[in-house]
């Protein structure tokens, strides 16, 4: 475990993962990522890419919410944008999954963008309940444009493949999903370390003196906007390609609380911290169901409670994380490492 | 041309109702300065408490609604005091979240005390409609018009002279200023937070005497988010306005617009009118403009 703190150079002083520790550590996560899908069972691979599409909204969001200090809270809509583009694509002009994603991506950016725009005149408040509008004019839009998006029946997804070979199976996606899990964590990484995600974080602290010393607030708040549709509409691509049909019920407004609860818990303004809170999020929902299995075994009859009892328990989470642990998981993780990096010194 | 005057007046008292939802948000925003996007539940929460006191304990109505009252005023101070009173100071994105945490609760607390069945409220006013000459409205809506604006006018007039108003205007204008006149800002929050509890419990009685009482009830407390913004966050006057604009221009949606995409214009409109009114006037027709200086 390394004490103090000795750069040497520029180089060394701007890389993301600074000690060997960390870099070996790593190295191993990510074999055991890559065993993982030979030693799991359909269930947990089903759980895994689920968590792997929240990964990569919630880091949207994050960007969003937590870098740029833009509340947003209709992601659901963009996701919806790039799950309903991905699937017409696929569908009525025969793209092939891989070119359909980046554009699924493109056009829920370009949403986003439009989205933006009142961010120009309007901020705090007043853009957040302009986000909460755009997500219920994106869900009436999803609905009626029988045209495109066949209304409430929905677009069926045919499998992705790479020549002949479909990806149809958990395990399959499995790898998909990894690639852009892998990208979009490392972009999202390299952005924030960047001229761009700082200029987002100084937008976030006072937007007056980041506008004072140069940063053009109107060109970044429209790029964050951007930037987190994009993944948010490649999050959504992805996500009803696994689920294979797409209906204008798989995007809610619950389904906005929810990627900004992943948020909060795991921690605003922070890569890892979005990553803590996709996996705390998508797990509970399961747990709760196994709970709810075991308790139709035992007790039977007093199952009906776990229904509502998952919006309570997201509801409180919320509620709890912001009042006594405000900077979420990605705090007490940072809390853990420091104790032991200055132990036994760490009082 | 009939049909057109009945929409607008049927408008009108729709946005009565809106006006008394969009007092209680109103209420606890001049006060505290925090939007409680909870509001539709809290709603829906004293509707299903004066629906148990009406059908179970049997009580008469004025008394199921004194106690309903109550009810309400117990919530805001238990909200106040557990769930706002650790944030203040906060960014207002954690505030806006724990609303939206609370709203998140208390309607999987209605689902698991209540169930989600749907349920018709028993008759508390004289089921005759109003006719007027030119158009009818139905007793539900005309009744809860009259509710919304008494209690439109009794609070502006509490408000206007009343201690306890000028108190609850003396926080919102300058916190640090009211607190070195004596004024307790801790009792001001909690009193706004009841105030606000109180409208929309009134309002969802009334809605709930109209169109029946369901755990998705509160879904309405979004739409008014339109008109509070239409009318200025910060003023009463401007809410039950607001609710009458977006009432009228709702229903008109309705009448011209639902044809043409097959319906459900009208459920979105107040949300398009939102962003207009975001994009033309940020503060709304009355509400105090923030100019920031460097």
């Amino acid at each position: 475990m390394r004490c103090g703190d000795f750069k040497e150079s520029y180089i060394k002083d701007e890389e993301i993962f600074q000690s060997f520790f960390v870099k070996f550590w790593l190295v191993l996560f990510f074999f055991f990522l890559l065993l993982f899908p030979f030693i799991a069972n359909a269930y947990m691979l089903y759980v895994a890419n689920m968590i792997g599409f929240a990964i990569i909204g919630a880091i949207g969001l994050n960007l969003l919410t937590g870098f740029t200090g833009q509340i947003s809270l209709g992601h659901a809509a963009f996701l919806g944008v790039g799950a309903y583009t991905s699937a017409i694509l696929v569908t009525r002009l025969g793209f092939s999954f891989w070119l359909s994603v980046p554009c699924a991506g493109l056009v829920a950016a370009l949403a986003g963008l439009v989205i933006g725009i009142p961010s120009l005149r309007v901020k705090g408040l007043y853009l957040c309940i302009a986000t909460l509008a755009a997500q219920f004019i994106f869900e009436f839009i999803f609905v009626h444009w029988e045209s495109m998006t066949k209304g409430i029946t929905g677009i069926h997804i045919p499998a992705p493949a790479i020549g002949g070979y479909a990806f149809k199976t958990e395990r399959d996606f499995y790898w998909i999903t990894l690639f852009f899990v892998v990208l979009g964590v490392k972009y999202a990484r390299n952005l924030i370390r960047s001229r761009m995600g700082r200029a987002f974080i100084a937008i976030r602290d006072r937007d007056l003196s980041a506008e004072i010393i140069g940063i053009n607030l109107f060109k970044y708040k429209l790029s964050a906007f951007a930037i987190s549709s994009f993944y948010a509409g490649v999050a959504g691509a992805l996500w009803v390609t696994f689920l294979k049909v797409v209906t204008p019920d798989h995007f809610p407004f619950i389904l906005s609380i929810q990627y900004l609860a992943m948020i909060i818990v795991g921690g605003l303004g922070s890569i890892l911290g979005s990553i803590f809170g996709a996996v705390f999020i998508t797990l509970t929902p399961e747990l709760l169901n196994h709970l709810s299995e075991i308790v139709k075994a035992t007790a039977p009859g007093y199952e009906e409670i776990f229904v509502p009892m998952k919006e309570v328990i997201f509801g409180l989470l919320i509620v709890l994380f912001l009042i006594f642990e405000p900077r979420g998981l990605a705090e007490i993780w940072n809390r853990i490492k420091t104790f032991f990096r200055l132990w036994p010194f760490s009082y | 041309m009939d049909i057109l005057i009945q929409v607008i007046v049927t408008g009108l008292a729709t946005g009565g109702l809106y006006g008394l939802i969009a007092l209680g948000f109103v209420l606890i925003y001049k006060a505290t300065s925090v939007l409680n996007l909870a509001m539709g539940e809290f709603m829906t929460l004293g509707a299903f408490v004066c629906f148990t006191m009406l059908t179970q304990i049997k009580a008469p109505f004025y008394l199921s609604l004194l106690l309903t009252l109550a009810a309400a005023v117990i919530l805001g101070i238990v909200v106040e005091r557990l769930i706002l009173r650790p944030l203040i100071g906060e960014p207002v994105i954690s505030v806006i979240m724990v609303t939206i945490g609370l709203g998140v609760i208390l309607k999987g607390l209605i689902y698991m005390i209540w169930t989600p069945t749907f349920r018709n409220f028993p008759e508390i006013f004289p089921p005759e409609p109003l006719d007027l000459n030119f158009a009818v409205v139905p007793s539900g809506l005309w009744w809860g018009f009259l509710f919304a604006v008494i209690g439109t006018i009794a609070f502006l007039l509490v408000f206007k002279f009343s201690r306890t108003g000028v108190a609850m205007r003396a926080v919102a204008s300058d916190q640090q200023a009211a607190l070195s006149m004596g004024i307790s800002v801790r009792w001001v929050f909690a009193l706004a937070w009841c105030f606000g509890a109180m409208a929309s419990v009134i309002g969802g009685i009334v809605i709930g005497n109209i169109s029946g009482i369901s755990v998705y009830m509160g879904d309405i407390g979004l739409k008014v988010l339109a008109v509070i913004i239409l009318g200025g966050l910060d003023s009463i006057g401007g809410a039950i306005l607001g609710g009458f604009a977006i009432g009228v221009l709702e229903n008109l949606t309705g009448l011209y617009i639902d044809p043409l995409v097959g319906g459900g214009a009208k459920n979105v409109a107040p949300f398009f009118i939102l962003v207009v009114i975001l994009m033309i006037r940020p503060y709304g027709l009355f509400g105090k403009e923030l100019i920031e200086r460097v």
